[in-house]
């Protein structure tokens, strides 16, 4: 299927769920702890290339998390405040996510799948689209309308 | 990822609630990595005690709850208050109540208070090839590199988890294969001098982090005299980059030899020059020399006892400008080995703050004013300017001591950095 068209791919579930929403894809790596305010759901990282995008409600795409194991509790904190991302795409497994991703399911109910992708669907991921993900570990992409 | 009849068990809810909310987390972690089963662990080191939100105490209270207990001895790291000197953190209202209802449940959960970052210099230390969860970066690369202890980098949630399960995945640094060096850094001679000071091994871990990012480096050509030297390197490799093992050839004890660190690899090699150490000492620094200082900051990661001993005469001797506090940094469990000795003296001297539990970076301590610090840790040079919103200036000890006499800052490079 052509991208214009829109396509899909199949992941690996890290965590399973379904959710969709617009799709913001980072740069860069993105330490959670120092880098995203959970109270407002934004980058605030001054370093990163995309510091002030604001994660919460977005389908998160992001290559790697960076840095600290704290980045679990700053992501499950930004969940529990409804600051946080729908889910996460990622290029590599990343347990300290994951985990986060995870113990904001168990202790409030509130979903963000974690999938990891291919680096070649990876690549064909960008800003300004509409991502999918089912419960059949299925991403779904197509333009913004 | 194969269970024992045990492990399902457990994940079934047979050991109560909390441990299966452990195992949960675990075996999800291990699918992530593709571990194939778990091992035991001997020991654990909790980094999750340190308040960073309503998530982290919801999650400890919840396995407090659940009748969660640790299965293997288990240190706490530092937490956000020093249970010493309350008035020495200026958190405040829910936030403060918060913070120390996260340390009483890990307390509850089976955690020794000691409250510090470098459980490595407290007894019983884990032993070479023992397989352990730790939590804190510069404990880990402590653990792996200088102890030959086996521990992935554990952290928030999945430390606690190791813990009550008394088990992690068998995956990435607890395998042989992952430990082998997949880049070598080789380092220029340095006169004698430079090798007797701590600061070179912080540079040097500051240089390597951030050249390696989570890759395993080995160091060739460095001398070492002490494992607090080790201790800076480690510590400055785990901030400017992720490293959680690296090896220092002829040193630590999985590298003899540089065949030993790479495992029959051939990883590529770079060349550090005197211009890369000369770049990395000035990048350490935001503050300008001649700046009015108002803080000195020495302990992170905290004070071996051979540190602190070294200190006393130091601070015996210090008179320090108006202004300016010397804040120092260790375990409680040091502290009172200090004051069993009399030496506790010379951190009650004016100017002089003797932090324990805690640290000046990750939590209110230093005066809201105070603009301007200086000091001996690439890893508080790193994480303060952004943390805590002041300008810091790295240096060694002798000129951290010597600027809190002038109450400025002296920024100079080092006479075996000069060029």
């Amino acid at each position: 299927m052509s991208d214009r068209a829109g396509w899909s791919a199949e992941g690996r579930p890290l965590l399973a769920g379904a959710a969709e929403g617009p799709l913001l894809v980072l740069d860069q790596p993105l330490s959670m702890w120092g880098g995203l305010d959970p109270l407002s759901g934004r980058v605030i990282d001054v370093h990163h290339p995309q510091h002030g995008e604001v994660l919460a409600g977005r389908m998160l795409a992001l290559p790697a998390g960076r840095g600290s194991s704290s980045s679990s509790s700053v992501l499950a904190e930004a969940l529990r405040l409804g600051n946080g991302p729908r889910a996460l795409l990622l290029a590599a497994p990343d347990g300290i996510l994951l985990v986060g991703s995870l113990v904001a399911e168990m202790l409030y109910e509130i979903s963000c799948p974690v999938l990891l992708l291919t680096a070649s669907d990876y690549r064909r991921l960008g800003s300004g689209m509409h991502a999918r993900v089912d419960l059949r570990h299925r991403l779904h992409v197509r333009p913004l309308t | 990822m194969w269970l024992s009849s045990e492990e399902r068990a457990i994940l079934g809810g047979e050991a109560g609630p909390a441990a299966a909310v452990a195992m949960r987390v675990l075996v999800a972690l291990g699918e992530a990595a593709g571990a194939q089963r778990m091992v035991a662990i001997e020991s654990a080191h909790i980094d999750s005690c340190l308040y960073h939100g309503r998530a982290g105490l919801d999650f400890a209270e919840r396995l407090v709850a659940g009748g969660g207990r640790v299965r293997v001895p288990t240190t706490l790291n530092v937490a956000s208050l020093d249970t010493r000197q309350p008035e020495l953190v200026r958190l405040e209202g829910r936030e403060r109540e918060e913070a120390a209802r996260l340390m009483d449940a890990y307390v509850a959960l089976g955690g020794e208070p000691a409250w510090t970052c470098a459980p490595y210099q407290l007894p019983g230390r884990p032993g070479f090839g023992a397989q352990v969860a730790w939590g804190e970066s510069n404990a880990i690369a402590f653990a792996n590199s200088v102890l030959g202890a086996r521990t992935e980098r554990y952290g928030d949630f999945s430390d606690i988890c190791a813990a009550l399960a008394g088990r992690v995945p068998l995956a990435g640094l607890h395998t042989a294969e992952a430990r082998r060096a997949r880049m070598i850094f080789e380092l220029p001679d340095l006169p004698a001098e430079a090798y007797e000071q701590a600061e070179l091994y912080a540079l040097v871990g500051h240089l390597v982090g951030q050249r390696s990012g989570s890759a395993v480096p080995a160091i060739v050509g460095l001398p070492v005299g002490s494992e607090d030297q080790l201790k800076a390197l480690g510590a400055a490799a785990a901030s400017s980059g992720a490293v959680a093992l690296f090896h220092v050839v002829g040193v630590t004890p999985e590298a003899p030899t540089l065949a030993d660190a790479a495992g029959g690899g051939r990883p590529p090699t770079t060349r550090l020059s005197m211009a890369d150490l000369r770049t990395g000492w000035d990048e350490l620094s935001t503050a300008a020399n001649g700046a009015r200082l108002d803080a000195v900051s020495l302990g992170t990661p905290h004070m071996s006892l051979i540190e602190l001993e070294r200190l006393v005469p130091r601070l015996l001797s210090l008179s320090i400008a108006d202004g300016v506090t010397v804040y120092v940094s260790t375990a409680r469990q040091l502290a009172e080995e200090l004051e069993r000795r009399g030496l506790l003296e010379a951190f009650r001297r004016p100017g002089v703050q003797l932090v324990v539990d805690t640290c000046t970076y990750i939590t209110p301590i230093l005066h809201p004013r105070a603009a301007t610090v200086m000091t001996n840790s690439a890893k508080w040079a790193w994480y303060a300017p952004g943390n805590l919103g002041v300008d810091v200036c790295f240096g060694s000890l002798d000129d951290c001591l010597a600027s809190a006499e002038q109450g400025r800052v002296i920024r100079e490079r080092p006479g075996w950095l000069v060029g």
